[in-house]
């Protein structure tokens, strides 16, 4: 028999204004097993952790239920309490009497007898406890970081710096990411490449970092500290050891129609490219959906003109399986597709642009080397309308229902620089809110009104009508002065609302990381774990976890690379002891728990056995390891015989829990 | 004689599985959305650890339904845990409701760690439909009662 | 008596006011702006205030085409044409008869008018 002792805590008055405190410690000392029962203020505070341990020592307790907030929030403190006072930390039962209880209920009568039962169904758990030892496991000290955007790339040269390996994986031909594409960067306008080249050379030339450029993450196992990872290296048709990256064949290449991503397609590359100048790897890739020679085996002449014979028709997709300690997810983000928004005309003019495209068109290594031109008839354009959040704060099913966070600025970074370059130019903003909470981020707003003479108007552009003229007929509300506004405008720059990259739900799949409806990362807590996922094991970095500007990202990179070399620098990882056992003695050998494993955690050996008559025989019996066991319990239930049990969720203990919860008066 | 009509609280079982449902039920807590108290939470690892034992268990010893949550499929913390929740109570709940016990009284149900408003919505629901039939008088123990 | 206008406002047009953000794209996108006293935004902003009122009293109400431009683009599902049919059908209620006899309607049209405009007239007008 245990000698069990109950704790109840008030939380302050959380918990003791819908339940009855002292009803509840008193009830639950009259059950069996009970020899100690208190109520306290805060159980968690110092003062309540040293009531706990004191009970433990002096009624020599064997088994401690606290009636308190979710075990999620408070179970380990608990835990260690005990452990301090020499309990085994399994020995301790939660009551969920708060979320579960205490917060739902508002009548009184109803929540303390609630919360009786469930202290009752802790107690009956706790009852049948018993001591649990954690196994440990050894860390693969290598990182895997998923996307070579700025978050990627600061993620790894953090977690490189601390001396440890880090994987990057990047699917484009190079790293870099969408921080490549911008112009100059909000809030002091320096310009991006000028910031972010020199950390992707940082990448290239760091001994501890392996960039596995064009590749794809393919299949996930293993868990914290013990990740397998199969990486699929695309054919490129270049080997990368030989390219030097000189970049003739991309000039000598004769398919010259390819639209050009870099450049949002508003200008043609070679079927042979390098992205940009700057690319990490510099390596040339072959298009295989627009290369004649890979389609149809007539050409050739990259080959030809290679003096590195870097060109390989032939390569094939490769497969790279590789060990990590820890993954760090930084698959970034892309603006949405506009075809929900035809009032906008999108589709209908090329004068109509996207703010990302807009940044190409102002770029110097843009399609119009940096000149602002208008896209249908390359004419300076003297109007330009920006439209904020489109598609973003949508909630009508066209859009995405949340803030895209970085339009307020770069819009107003887009209309500064525009009246800097081209006085000439009217430049007016439609904004619903200009949000600008960043450190010097409201000056620069203001800046763009006061010293650059930008319109802002608040109100929503309704329609934008090309007309034959070439001109874009912009009708807007003015909500301050309550007028329609008719704006005969050059350009119209549309803010797009931004969402995650599409590869990120099959990669949370493989990661088994869990993800919100916006397929946005979920973050183990919203404020006190945000870079790492529920999943141990699993990082966040960058915009993968929400919408982000670069300040942001660089700080959350930065984050999860910390919180990456905390994990890599132990050398063994203390795992949980609530796994499956079997009973060898009632085992078949019938291979079910072998099969619903999904992590090949259960093998099966020949072991002798002494039978009843004083003979031995040799049975096949199941054998978990607890190391690779994660404890879901799945195999319990696959279990014929009743063999398979799992430490701290038995079969007896939620038996006793359904008891207790059924037994009710 | 005049026997006094209490007002019928069915008991109802949840079994939640930790990573997602309980962390939603711990969500509509801190969120102050209210469900019935007849609802008792049954922390389990996953929705695959659920033995049919327990919930026969549960019905055997007065339980008027027994709900299940776990993570939306796909999700499931261990991958596949809940790919066999789904299987394996397909096959109890359409035997249980040959042995008389309604499909209504037991349900499986997908709920996020962030859904609690789901998760008070879908226990408002289930205890509403259980009310609505009453006690479940199958599968109890007569030994038990007095 | 604002009071129950509101609520039966809010009823019969099913529209949670509060909803809308003030982006103003309804009045962005209202055809008949220019005509109207009271504008697709305000609608909604006044019915949240509960100055029914005033809307009952201006001749927004029937300026409205009812083109639906405004529900379409609303970027929350605010729907304020159903607020100005809503209103409409309170005045008429109130009143306790149409303004128009469907029957008048045929004379009053000529060649020039919107096929919406008759539409709404039937929306307006019948029963």
């Amino acid at each position: 028999m245990q000698r069990i002792g109950v704790f109840v805590c008030w939380c302050g008055s959380n918990i003791a204004a819908t339940v009855d405190v002292n009803a509840v410690s008193e009830a639950l000392g009259h059950e069996p097993g009970v020899v100690y029962s208190i109520n306290y203020q805060y159980m968690c505070s110092e003062a309540g952790q040293n009531l706990i341990k004191d009970a433990i020592k002096e009624q020599h307790l064997t088994g401690v239920v606290i009636c308190s907030c979710s075990p999620r929030m408070h179970e380990n403190t608990f835990r260690k309490a005990a452990a301090s006072a020499g309990l085994n930390p399994y020995m301790v039962e939660i009551a969920n009497i708060r979320e579960q209880c205490s917060w739902i209920h508002k009548d009184m009568a109803t929540a303390t007898e609630k919360a009786i039962i469930l202290g009752r169904a802790a107690i009956a758990k706790v009852q049948l406890n018993t001591p649990l030892i954690a196994g440990q496991s050894p860390v693969t000290k290598r990182a895997l970081v998923i996307g070579g955007g700025i978050a990627g790339i600061q993620t790894a040269l953090d977690i490189a710096d601390a001396g440890f390996e880090v994987d990057i994986v990047e699917k484009q031909p190079t790293i870099g990411g969408k921080m490549t594409q911008l112009d100059k960067t909000f809030p002091t306008l320096d310009c991006a490449a000028c910031i972010l080249t020199p950390k992707m050379v940082d990448c290239a030339q760091n001994e501890n970092i392996n960039i596995f450029s064009y590749s794809e993450v393919e299949e996930v196992k293993g868990f914290v500290g013990n990740f397998s990872v199969k990486i699929k290296r695309k054919a490129r048709y270049v080997d990368e050891n030989k390219c030097t990256g000189c970049g003739l064949c991309t000039e000598k290449c004769p398919q010259k129609k390819v639209p050009n991503e870099f450049n949002l397609g508003m200008d043609n590359r070679r079927a042979i490219y390098i992205p940009f100048a700057q690319a990490v790897p510099k390596v040339a890739t072959i298009d295989p959906d627009y290369c004649n020679m890979l389609k149809n085996g007539k050409c050739g002449v990259c080959a030809k003109v290679c003096t590195a014979g870097a060109i390989d028709y032939k390569q094939k997709d490769e497969i790279v399986e590789r060990e990590y300690g820890a993954i760090v997810v930084a698959t970034g983000y892309n603006p949405i597709k506009l075809d929900n928004f035809d009032e906008y005309a999108y589709s209908q003019s090329k004068d109509v642009v996207t703010s990302l495209e807009f940044e190409r068109l102002t770029n110097a290594a843009g399609p119009t080397n940096g000149t602002l031109l208008r896209p249908s008839d390359g004419k300076h354009p003297h109007t330009i309308v920006f439209v904020q959040c489109v598609g973003s704060r949508d909630t009508s099913g066209c859009g995405k229902p949340y803030c895209s966070k970085i339009c307020c600025m770069y819009t107003a970074k887009h209309a500064m620089l525009t009246r800097e370059k081209y006085p000439d130019t009217d430049v007016y903003v439609f904004y619903i809110d200009v949000r600008t909470p960043g450190k010097n981020f409201d000056e620069f707003y203001r800046r763009a009104v006061e010293e650059y003479g930008v319109h802002y108007i608040k109100g929503m552009v309704g329609k934008v009508t090309p007309r034959a003229d070439g001109k874009l007929s912009v009708q807007a509300s003015d909500l301050i002065s309550n007028e329609q506004l008719h704006i005969d405008a050059d350009m119209v720059v549309l803010a797009a609302a931004i969402e995650p990259d599409k590869s990120a739900r099959p990669l949370a799949t493989m990661l088994t990381a869990s993800m919100d409806t916006n397929d946005f990362f979920t973050e183990a807590h919203p404020k006190l774990r945000p870079v790492e996922s529920p999943t141990a094991g699993i990082f966040l970095s960058g915009a993968c976890q929400g919408p982000k500007d670069i300040p942001e990202t660089v700080s959350q990179a930065g984050a999860a690379a910390a919180k990456v070399i905390g994990l890599l620098a132990k050398d063994k990882l203390t795992g949980n002891p609530c796994v499956a056992h079997s009973d060898e003695m009632m085992c078949n050998g019938c291979s079910s728990c072998e099969k619903v494993c999904p992590y090949g955690a259960i093998s099966y050996v020949n072991k002798e056995f002494r039978m009843p008559d004083r003979t031995t025989a040799i049975r096949r019996v199941a054998s978990v390891n607890e190391a690779v066991c994660q404890g879901c319990g799945a195999c319990t239930v696959a279990c014929p015989s009743g063999a398979m049990d799992l430490k701290g969720f038995s079969n007896s203990q939620i038996m006793a829990e359904v008891d207790a919860i059924c037994n009710m008066k | 004689m005049q026997h006094e009509v209490k007002e019928f609280k069915p008991k109802i079982v949840a079994f939640c599985c930790n990573w997602c449902s309980y962390a939603g039920a711990d969500l509509a807590g801190t969120n102050r959305l209210n469900y019935p108290a007849d609802v008792k939470i049954i922390r389990v690892p996953c929705s695959c650890r659920v033995n049919p034992m327990f919930i026969l268990r549960a019905f055997q010893r007065g339980a008027d339904g027994v709900i299940l949550c776990g993570c939306h499929p796909g999700d499931c913390h261990y991958t596949t845990g809940n790919y066999y929740t789904r299987r394996r109570m397909t096959l109890l709940f359409s035997m249980l409701d040959y042995l008389g016990i309604e499909k209504e009284r037991t349900r499986v149900e997908w709920v996020s760690a962030a859904e609690g408003a789901k998760f008070a919505a879908t226990m408002n629901e289930f205890v509403a439909a259980v009310t609505k039939l009453g006690e479940n008088k199958r599968l109890e123990d007569l030994r038990c009662k007095k | 008596m604002s009071k129950n206008d509101k609520e039966q406002v809010l009823r019969s047009s099913g529209v949670n006011v509060l909803k809308c953000m003030r982006c103003g794209k309804c009045s962005a996108t209202c055809p008949s702006y220019d005509e109207m006293e009271y504008h697709p935004h305000e609608f909604v902003y006044m019915v949240e205030k509960g100055e029914i009122d005033k809307l009952a009293a201006s001749p927004s109400i029937y300026k409205c085409l009812s083109c639906y431009a405004c529900v379409e683009r609303c970027p929350r599902g605010v729907e304020p044409a159903k607020l100005v049919e809503a209103v409409r059908l309170l005045v008429i209620r109130q009143q306790g008869q149409n303004h128009l006899k469907a029957d008048d309607i045929p004379d009053l049209l000529d060649e020039d008018l919107p096929q919406q405009a008759i539409v709404t007239a039937l929306r307006k007008y019948s029963k």
